[in-house]
């Protein structure tokens, strides 16, 4: 069924059954049959995560239902199913927010939990899973599991960044943060080099609750790395930026929209650079602008073709001069495809999760296009860079990772798969684990 | 504000449209069999900003229990602004071809305790001189197919009683909508493959609410479907017959 699918639309697989869960009071029975079983929510997972190749998907969007929130104390639950979209259409009129936002709106909160994901706020709230309260999880055997902190704790802690493997999530109770409204004020700060993208993220860090940046990945030599790093906080209305109009400034998230277009994205990256005259730029910015740009373009992984494409985050430690991840910079800039990168700094919050991936150090986000063994063989060698200096790789945006390198950056890999539910799997688990018997 | 009677309210349809309706502060009534769902789904509603909802646990084909339902929301609201009639079953048509029960059983749930109730409901609302009956119909009563014609002779029989109520009611100021989905990804067709011409439960909601509130009588969800059901009706029988259509 094309309909379930990744988000980089590679590798393809064929699921062998789609099982709707529709109702979180009656949920489907897992026939062993049938197995091994995949929770499928919204589909923003690049690699083969969200995939169960001659398995059975479940597709968990229609638990969509909210089941209470409390205006007061900035609580929120729901089914697992529900998107962000949907939670922020409810929450923000109300003056709250989730405390950490991945890049797109179109994620359930399954998902979520799942990929244990992050935000541009990582160096101060953390990942996804550190405000999950509770969440109630259906194991193939039939059981229904409450998992907090305090409650069957094993089985909450490999749930979060759990990739799905541990059961079907049916509902969550997550915290929210107050806002003082729905708009964020931000700044693009002009960076000549990976060094001082570093430099001007940590220093940001200390004054202003996002950070990330877009990094030109075509860039070499001497203006390797070169880049903006936007930084923005939650407007307070409270008149510093009055006078600050909406202003022309064009967010370099929202390149993708032409910059796709292999002849465009040169011109537009150097452009962009450009653009950046002085060294630093204000505006006031819808959250969503800030947040979700690429939400504006539907399906914008169509543009990529029907080859897909790749995704590609590490996060490195930090190291003197950001040499490691220039070194990947320059290997992946080789391939001249290597238009569209993210940079951030990670904090050091750790999450409840065992296989959460974010950590101290600067991760890079990096779509390849799927144009074949070239981009794979860099991807390869720069994967050789993660591991030399101690990094490790994002399973949610994963779809070629070598098993081994899989383990040497997820070193709590075993302790998890104890408490995988025996009737799930997914492609990405039997990729990264099929030459040894798991637990 | 809007008070909202939902006659079937944990269809997904009906609920994706309730959620529009919660949305804009209404007042909801809530009726359906399975009262662990009507409570999730009153939640759900309450969360979005319903101002009120109450549920109703009703198995529509007990129609003596209908009088209540509606004497029950005309009792707490004060009178009912829209009532929406969206329960349903989707029979299998093979097993019916073999057994009277079980297209009897289909015929009562779609056609029978549907027109017992469209009947009360007039009532209550020609009585009120005010107010929008909506029922959700189907494509399927456009034209008997071969392999769905159990559920959409069933429709067909709502569509006509509809158009006669519509004229009946249109004197008392009451407005009749006859809202006619085409195949939908439901509980009700979670068994079927999905063609092309599938829509979400949210959008066929949307398209709901959006004829609850609007001003044409007969409404297509998506009305795409308008067109093509006007070419097949115009198929001849003759051609019909030989012909398998299926979405």
């Amino acid at each position: 069924m094309s309909r379930y699918e990744s988000w980089g639309r590679y590798p393809r697989a064929q699921q062998r059954r789609v099982l709707p869960a529709f109702w979180r009071g009656d949920p489907p029975a897992l026939d062993p049959a049938d197995a091994p079983y995949l929770p499928y929510g919204l589909g923003r997972s690049y690699g083969d995560c969200c995939l169960n190749a001659d398995g059975t998907l479940i597709d968990a969007r229609p638990l969509s239902r909210f089941i209470a929130f409390d205006a007061q104390a900035g609580r929120l639950t729901c089914e697992a199913g529900v998107s962000l979209a949907e939670i922020l259409n409810l929450i923000v009129p109300r003056g709250w927010f989730p405390p950490v936002t991945p890049g797109t709106k179109f994620i359930t909160v399954g998902g979520a939990i799942a990929n244990d994901v992050h935000g541009k706020n990582h160096h101060r709230a953390g990942t996804f899973g550190r405000y999950v309260r509770r969440f109630e999880l259906l194991r193939s055997d039939g059981r229904r599991l409450l998992c907090s902190p305090d409650e069957n704790a094993e089985l909450y802690a490999a749930t979060i960044g759990g990739l799905g493997l541990t059961g079907l999530i049916l509902w969550a109770e997550l915290e929210l943060k107050p806002i003082p409204g729905p708009q964020i004020e931000l700044e693009a700060v002009r960076c000549r080099s990976l060094a001082e993208f570093v430099d001007r993220s940590l220093e940001s860090d200390a004054s202003d609750e996002y950070t990330a940046g877009w990094i030109d990945g075509l860039s070499r030599g001497g203006r390797l790395g070169r880049g903006v790093l936007l930084r923005g906080n939650h407007a307070r209305g409270d008149g510093r930026w009055r006078g600050v109009k909406p202003s022309p400034l064009r967010l370099p998230f929202d390149a993708p929209g032409f910059a796709l277009n292999p002849l465009g994205v040169e011109a537009f990256n150097a452009l962009y650079y450009r653009v950046q005259q002085r060294k630093e730029r204000r505006a006031l910015a819808g959250y969503g602008a800030f947040f979700y740009p690429l939400d504006v373009v539907h399906n914008w992984n169509r543009a990529y073709g029907r080859r897909g494409f790749l995704q590609w985050q590490c996060v490195v430690p930090h190291d003197d001069g950001a040499r490691a991840a220039s070194a990947i910079l320059e290997r992946l800039g080789a391939t001249r495809r290597a238009w569209f990168v993210v940079g951030k700094v990670f904090g050091d919050l750790p999450s409840p999760g065992m296989l959460s991936f974010p950590r101290p150090g600067l991760t890079l986000a990096i779509d390849l296009p799927n144009d074949g063994p070239r981009v794979f063989e860099a991807l390869d060698a720069v994967d050789r860079i993660v591991l030399e200096v101690g990094g490790a790789l994002y399973p949610a945006k994963d779809a070629r990772m070598a098993p081994a390198t899989f383990r040497a950056g997820f070193p709590r890999w075993r302790e998890f798969a104890r408490q995988i539910d025996p009737a799930f799997s997914s492609s990405l688990w039997r990729r990264l684990t099929h030459d040894e018997a798991p637990a | 504000m809007k008070r909202v009677l939902i006659a079937g309210a944990t269809s997904a349809i009906a609920h994706a449209a309730a959620r529009r309706f919660a949305g804009e502060g209404a007042t909801l009534m809530l009726a359906a069999r399975d009262p662990d769902r009507l409570a999730a789904n009153a939640a759900d509603l309450c969360v979005l900003g319903a101002a009120r909802v109450e549920t109703f646990v009703i198995d529509f084909d007990e129609t003596p229990r209908q009088a209540e339902l509606l004497a029950a929301a005309e009792a707490d609201f004060g009178g009912l602004d829209l009532i929406l009639v969206a329960w349903g079953v989707l029979p299998d048509q093979a097993a019916c071809e073999g057994s009277v029960a079980l297209t009897l059983a289909a015929w009562q749930t779609n056609a029978t305790a549907t027109i017992a109730f469209l009947t009360r409901a007039a009532m209550l609302l020609e009585r009120q001189r005010q107010g929008t009956l909506a029922v959700i119909s189907s494509v399927a009563g456009d034209r008997g197919r071969r392999d769905n014609y159990v559920y959409g002779a069933a429709k067909a029989a709502i569509d006509a009683f509809l158009q006669g109520l519509r004229a009946r009611l249109h004197g008392a100021g009451v407005r009749v909508i006859t809202i006619k989905p085409g195949p939908t990804d439901t509980p009700m067709t979670a068994h079927r493959r999905k063609g092309p011409l599938f829509v979400s439960a949210e959008r066929a909601g949307d398209l709901v609410y959006r004829a609850a509130i609007g001003s044409r009588e007969v409404v297509y969800a998506p009305a795409w479907w308008r067109p093509i059901m006007l070419a097949i009706r115009l198929i001849p029988e003759g051609l019909m017959k030989r012909l398998n259509l299926s979405a």
